[in-house]
């Protein structure tokens, strides 16, 4: 029971005043930025990141705030997805089929209360495999050689791009242009310059965080800009009477069956490299009308279509961060995004995390369960407050969004350069959403670019140049062939899934949860 | 066609990487693959892929039509004359035009507009300066 030791001494560590007040700050801020239509977990981690840099936080009070935020945001994409039928981030979309109609039968608060409770008990659970699996994966990963994390990246790069775009192409072309991106600076390993072309702005690379807010916060301002005055934004009529916030006992009972397997779901999808908290809430939302079959209304309103997708999403979110922290691989958009987070704060994710700062570690899954908590509390009475937000029309929202991307830039780095630099992610953010380009590839690729050519580096100089080291032990093997599979199954299965893509596309923004 | 036109500035982009990579400078220092050869693969990986783009294209997406496409031009511009004012003018009031400007291409009127630009810079100078002590950039004003 290594593991709950472990744990305690991390509730020790998180369970100062500071840092419960910081994480009652993140859940508040997660909650108002998941229900704010055009702003997700991704887009909302990411233009904090480079201020919460500049405040100079110490690395485990900042990321406690941060993951509060990445928890709350999963809570807040409900709230706007029930009330106004706009999912507030994309693992929200399947709340709307049930969340809606219920609030438009007059069961908001029924709705908002069921979906509140079933995310809380999705989260939960998740932490719990959090505490008991992320351990057992790092003592695997420590058998790991150069060959082997560079057959993992390479599965990372496979099954992120394949899983979650319609078109493995593009995923390649998104892999490779971040890839691209990563070589650029001062070689780590001969110490010569590539892709700078003598500009000295470009020798130390290009900075992860500058590429994640323009192409996640400023193109989506670029996106409001474009589709304003189209009809889809105007035609649902808000519900703006909540009603009763506390479900009937009856109505928790008949969901307790929904909120397990979306549990279970969602915390599997979370886990699997590439599907993150989008697949999630599919999965459970398509499985349980399978289960309950013709007893069930969904689409018309039926609690438990509101119950099994939001415990699904928030036990991915949960799930994700299993091997974000153990193997320094994200599983999703957003664990992405707090592996920038991680790594500005220099800390490198990955099997010796767990050695080497325990602290931090259980520190963050003590703070996930506080942040669980207190999310419970504050969601569930005061949902009404949330719901309020949701009148801020997006004319204001959005520019303050673009000029906080602004000033946490410049904040961070002090250039005029770097704030062009963003500007042009933006605009190019911007085209590849146009074009179905996923952008998570390319986030994932600066991120883990150095990474992945320095083990690959590593491990042909311990061969000598033999290449026959890349697929030399059973776990490279195998870890390879998933890569192909990923990559390639989803081309002949892509019919299955073809239902969520048509959903996917209606809302389209590029930043999967 | 978007798709195509894409697919083909993939390939061009790959074969300048090809070209950029031929202009690293080796090092004395060496291992057995050296700087070049990872570079070289991606820039196949994304030349492969805009060959695929260019013969199975996708569906044409919805693009903006030439007003859209204008107002979308002028928001980089104003970004742009943003980025550039910042360090001169100060954060107030560079802020305060940019974000009018945005309110206004939003969907705000005239009046929320200026009353809109206003509030969300004096907003975030106090939330940030003040009270999270964060150096915004300062103009010949202070602020």
């Amino acid at each position: 029971m290594d593991s709950l030791n472990a744990l305690a001494n991390g509730f020790a560590i998180a369970l100062t005043w500071q840092n419960l007040m910081l994480a009652l700050i993140g859940c508040l801020l997660g909650t108002l930025i998941g229900a704010l239509p055009g702003l997700g977990p991704s887009n909302g981690v990411a233009i904090l990141i480079p201020v919460v840099f500049s405040l100079g936080l110490p690395a485990t009070p900042a990321l406690i705030l941060l993951t509060s935020v990445y928890y709350g945001a999963m809570y807040g994409g409900r709230i706007s997805s029930i009330l106004l039928n706009i999912p507030g981030d994309e693992p929200a979309l399947m709340t709307t089929l049930d969340g809606y109609p219920m609030a438009r039968a007059g069961q908001a608060g029924e709705a908002l209360a069921i979906s509140g409770i079933s995310s809380f008990v999705g989260a939960f659970f998740a932490t719990w495999g959090l505490v008991f699996l992320a351990p057992q994966l790092v003592d695997l990963a420590l058998l790991f050689g150069p060959a082997e994390y560079f057959a993992m990246f390479t599965l990372a790069f496979a099954t992120l791009g394949g899983v979650t775009s319609a078109n493995q192409a593009k995923a390649a072309f998104a892999a490779a242009i971040g890839l691209a991106l990563a070589f650029v600076g001062v070689d780590g390993q001969t110490g010569v310059p590539r892709f700078s072309f003598g500009n000295v702005h470009f020798y130390d690379g290009i900075d992860f965080l500058i590429a994640i807010v323009g192409m996640f916060a400023l193109s989506e301002v670029l996106v409001f800009i474009e589709e304003r005055g189209n009809a889809n934004s105007t035609s649902t009529q808000p519900v703006t009477s909540i009603g009763r916030a506390i479900p009937p006992w009856s109505m928790i009972k008949q969901t307790s069956g929904s909120m397990t397997r979306g549990t279970i779901l969602g915390f599997i999808a979370g886990v699997l490299p590439g599907a993150g908290a989008s697949l999630g809430s599919f999965l459970a939302y398509t499985v349980e009308k399978k289960v309950v079959g013709k007893k069930g209304f969904f689409g018309k309103g039926d609690p438990r279509g509101v119950a099994a997708p939001e415990a699904g999403n928030n036990a991915a979110a949960g799930g994700a961060l299993i091997p974000m922290l153990a193997l320094g691989v994200p599983g999703s958009g957003t664990t992405a995004v707090l592996l920038a987070m991680l790594l500005s704060l220099n800390i490198t994710p990955g099997p010796l995390l767990f050695t080497n700062n325990p602290d931090v570690v259980w520190g963050l899954i003590a703070a996930l369960f506080i942040a669980n908590v207190m999310l419970l509390l504050l969601n569930v009475p005061m949902v009404g407050v949330f719901a309020r937000v949701l009148r801020i029309p997006s004319y204001y929202l959005m520019p303050a969004v673009a000029m906080i991307s602004f000033i946490g830039i410049y904040a961070l780095t002090n250039s005029t350069f770097d704030l062009m630099l963003m500007i042009g992610f933006g605009v190019f953010g911007w085209l590849m959403r146009k074009l179905n380009i996923p952008m998570v590839p390319v986030i994932l690729g600066i991120l883990l670019g150095e990474l992945m050519e320095k083990n690959l580096r590593r491990a042909l100089t311990i061969s000598d140049g033999d290449l026959s080291i890349l697929y030399g032990s059973p776990l490279a093997v195998t870890f390879l062939g998933m890569a192909v599979a990923g990559f390639v199954l989803p081309i002949f299965i892509a019919k299955f899934v073809t239902p969520k893509r048509a959903v996917a596309e209606s809302h389209n923004d590029g930043t999967s949860d | 066609m978007s798709d195509r036109i894409f697919g083909a500035a993939t390939i061009v982009l790959s074969l300048l990487m090809v070209w950029a990579t031929g202009l690293i400078e080796e090092s004395f220092i060496q291992d057995p693959l050296g700087p070049k050869a990872f570079p070289l693969v991606i820039a196949g990986v994304m030349g492969i892929s805009g060959l695929v783009m260019i013969f199975k294209p996708d569906a044409e997406p919805h693009w903006p039509g030439a007003v859209k496409l204008a107002e979308l031009v002028a928001t980089v511009g104003v970004f742009i004359a943003y980025a550039q004012t910042l360090p001169i003018a100060g954060f107030v009031l560079s802020t305060a035009v940019a974000s009018a400007f945005l309110v206004w291409r939003l969907g705000g009127t005239t009046r929320q507009s200026l009353i809109g630009g206003v509030v969300i810079s004096v907003g975030i100078y106090a939330l940030f300066q003040h009270v999270l002590g964060l150096n915004l950039a300062k103009g010949p004003w202070g602020f």
